[in-house]
């Protein structure tokens, strides 16, 4: 037993008045490696250990203020320059809504980076124990005393002397803390990590009950159930059921034009091409072509399609026929469509059916080049 | 070291003689120069003045029902603070002769032509305001009375059970409390625009009216302390609680002010936007970004870090400043009402006679109570432990 390795001595009150007395009478004897435990936090003790104000303020400011620039910085990238959406008619870098993602990513940061900070500069990590641990000392000032303990690795300390000190200050009872006789670092004992997962299986099971059933059982599905249009489903706030209103007869929605030659054959003499071939227009056009067209009638009108065998092919868009097709008359089937092909109305906007139109006549014309096409080229 | 009761000099008293004699002269004048800038004065001075007292009250119930000694030794300057309530019923008697140039709704030809000035009109009546000005008015002195009563008594009877009592008074206060700021917020308030609505408008006031009292309860205990008028063993450690309490609750207000807002701002509907927008036109617009700075900015800046929290010089300023903030948050949400004022503001010398009666009536009323009493509660119970307290 004398062998033990002393971890300090301990000193123990049952009046928080009388530990700030000793307290200070230790700080004046001039020990550096003590400290106080008591149940709760004690006022007055910080002045008399003459404790220096903690320096993790600093650390949850800076980080605090790291979270705000960088909560500031992340909307305005994401929401004004790299994606920008207009939400609720407000300008892409609207400040006011993003004061409460800011204010929680800034206390976020502040909260973790304190905790984190402890963690790694004040307790010590890996050793999860301590010698004062498991002692009757620990179970006294946990509950109903005031205890000092004065540390062998203090240079003033000395196993005697420092005792006798220590009674000096009329404690209720003095105790030498030994080391345990085998350290032991107990973090990944089974028992502990059985906690963890015991309490990792305690909080799915209950986010899961609480989502997906609590949540559906009255009242807290109220705004589940709420008063609005769901899809797909009658509406029983109109007598006719349906959820939406219909226009006013003889209106249309802003910006529709109606389609006026649905059904005609040839509507060409008064559907004309309103876009020159620019290069910014073909770019459009070949951007559409590519995406809606390509797949029946190949990436270069020939109709030889990638759905080859699940859709019948078109026919090629250079034949004699095609090519001889007014503008009107190739918008006109994407419009409304022509025999087994749907129509495209709702998929490409009038501007882009044009500059389709357009590109298709480059490729026909880039496929049926003329002579002067292909001096013009070699020239260049 | 023992509190011995010393009279507060008698200057304090001629000071506020003097500026209430200065509000009263030029509020005379005021009324009759240009009567409707008067009359909305009178309501900002007045709504300051149930700031103050309630916000007062509100302390004292909430040190009882959260059982706290800090504030033990300075309960007192918050009593005297609260004294100014039954006055309230007097001082509002000017305001409910003239609630017609305040108040659109209390016309009834503007309500005949206005479908929802007609659906408010069974709360916005003229009878029934009337009866929940004094209810209200009543129901606060009826507990600042108790509340009072129990602690003078104290003093000499040194009954813990006072104490007790007024634990359960302040637990029937403080829901009461919640209700009544709310609706006088509501009543004296908003209903200057009828038609504008906010839910959470009573949460702000109150948010005002706890810094207001707060400020002025902190201004009273610094000047006192550093005159020797309270406990000699009181030290800077009490000041940190009350820097502590008006930072939470400069954060409190930036909060609800800021929510108040956004959720306006979001939502984007005419019916509620247009009450900001007159807060934005022409020179309004300076008011409503240095209400941000002065309410919010400035005092948060001065009061974050700990040792300012508990620097008496600091505290001083920052006290002085909040007072000023919270008239300046009433007159920013009272002016642009006013019809005259609507475009953008421009100066008249009668904005500034009534803040000055106002403060001179607090400085009398809080002179004649301390006259009279202990300036602290020699008799409670926790007056020990509330001196011992230490950071």
């Amino acid at each position: 037993m004398t062998n033990k390795k002393i971890f300090g001595v301990t000193a123990l009150f049952n009046d928080p008045n009388a530990i700030i007395a000793a307290a200070s009478k230790v700080d004046s004897a001039g020990f550096s490696k003590w400290d106080v435990n008591s149940p709760y936090p004690i006022h007055g003790i910080n002045k008399a250990m003459k404790m220096k104000p903690s320096k993790l303020g600093i650390i949850t400011l800076i980080f605090g203020l790291s979270g705000t620039v960088l909560a500031l910085i992340l909307m305005w990238w994401t929401m004004s320059i790299d994606y920008p959406m207009v939400i609720g008619g407000k300008p892409y870098f609207s400040l006011p809504a993003f004061i409460p993602v800011t204010f929680e990513v800034t206390v976020i940061m502040a909260t973790v980076s304190t905790v984190i900070a402890m963690f790694a500069f004040f307790f010590g990590l890996p050793r999860n124990t301590h010698a004062l641990h498991d002692t009757d000392y620990m179970k006294k000032v946990s509950r109903d005393h005031y205890g000092i303990v004065i540390e062998a690795i203090d240079p003033k300390f000395d196993e005697r002397t420092t005792l006798e000190f220590l009674k000096s200050l009329k404690p209720i009872s003095t105790e030498i803390i030994y080391y345990p006789e085998k350290e032991e670092y107990p973090m990944f004992e089974p028992r502990f990590l059985g906690f963890l997962f015991g309490i990792a299986v305690v909080v799915s099971l209950g986010t899961y009950l609480m989502l997906n059933k609590l949540m559906y059982i009255e009242p807290f599905d109220w705004m589940d159930n709420q008063a609005k249009i769901i899809p797909q489903t009658g509406s029983e706030f109109f007598a006719d059921g349906r959820g939406m209103r219909l226009p006013v007869d003889g209106t249309v929605a802003r910006g529709f034009i109606l389609y006026p030659f649905e059904g005609q054959t040839n509507p060409t003499e008064v559907l004309s091409n309103p876009n020159f071939p620019t290069k910014e227009n073909l770019e459009l056009g070949q951007r559409k072509y590519l995406t809606y067209c390509s797949p029946c009638h190949g990436n270069f009108g020939d109709g030889d399609s990638r759905l080859a065998g699940q859709f019948p092919n078109p026919p090629t868009l250079h034949s004699e026929r095609a090519r001889n097709f007014q503008d009107g008359m190739i918008y006109h089937i994407i419009t409304v469509g022509q025999n087994v092909m749907p129509s495209y109305a709702s998929q490409v906007t009038r501007e882009q059916r044009w500059a389709i139109v357009n590109y298709v006549r480059a490729l026909q014309r880039a496929k049926n080049a003329s002579d002067s096409d292909l001096k013009f080229v070699k020239a260049k | 070291m023992t509190y011995q009761k010393k009279d507060l000099p008698s200057s304090i008293s001629k000071i506020g003689m003097a500026l209430l004699a200065f509000g009263l002269v030029f509020g005379v004048v005021a009324f009759f120069v240009d009567h409707s800038r008067a009359v909305f004065n009178y309501l900002i001075a007045f709504t300051f003045m149930i700031s103050i007292g309630v916000g007062a009250l509100f302390l004292i119930a909430l040190e009882y029902i959260v059982g706290a000694d800090w504030s033990v030794p300075i309960r007192r300057v918050v009593e005297f603070f609260a004294a100014i309530i039954p006055l309230l019923a007097i001082l509002v008697i000017p305001l409910l002769f003239n609630m017609g140039e305040l108040f659109h709704w209390s016309h009834a030809e503007a309500v005949a032509d206005d479908k929802i000035l007609q659906g408010k009109a069974p709360y916005l009546n003229v009878p029934f305001f009337i009866i929940r000005v004094f209810v209200l008015i009543g129901l606060w002195s009826l507990f600042y009375f108790f509340f009072i009563r129990n602690s003078k008594k104290q003093d000499s009877s040194k009954d813990q059970k006072l104490t007790t009592i007024n634990i359960r008074l302040s637990a029937a206060f403080i829901p009461i409390f919640a209700i009544t700021i709310s609706v006088s917020a509501i009543d004296w308030l908003m209903s200057v625009e009828p038609h504008w609505f906010s839910t959470i408008f009573g949460v702000y006031f109150f948010s005002g009216t706890v810094i207001a009292a707060l400020a002025a309860v902190t201004l009273a205990t610094v000047l006192l302390k550093e005159h020797g008028y309270l406990h000699p063993a009181m030290t800077n450690d009490h000041l940190f609680s009350l820097g502590a309490l008006l930072f939470a609750f400069v954060n409190f207000w930036g909060y609800i002010a800021f929510s108040q807002y956004m959720l306006i701002w979001y939502a984007d509907l005419p019916e509620e936007t247009f009450w900001f927008m007159q807060k934005w036109e022409g020179s309004w617009a300076i008011f409503s970004i240095g209400l941000i700075i002065i309410q919010f900015l400035v005092p948060y800046i001065v009061l974050v870090s700990q040792p300012a929290k508990m620097d008496p010089k600091k505290l001083k300023f920052i006290s002085v400043w909040l007072l000023f903030a919270h008239f300046f948050d009433l007159f920013w949400l009272v002016m642009p009402e006013m019809e005259q004022l609507s475009g953008g503001y421009s100066f008249s010398w009668i904005d500034l006679v009534f803040p000055i009666a106002a403060v001179g009536i607090i400085i009398l009323v809080f002179n004649m109570k301390a006259k009279k009493e202990n300036l602290i509660p020699i008799g409670d119970p926790k007056l020990h432990r509330g001196l011992d307290f230490h950071l």
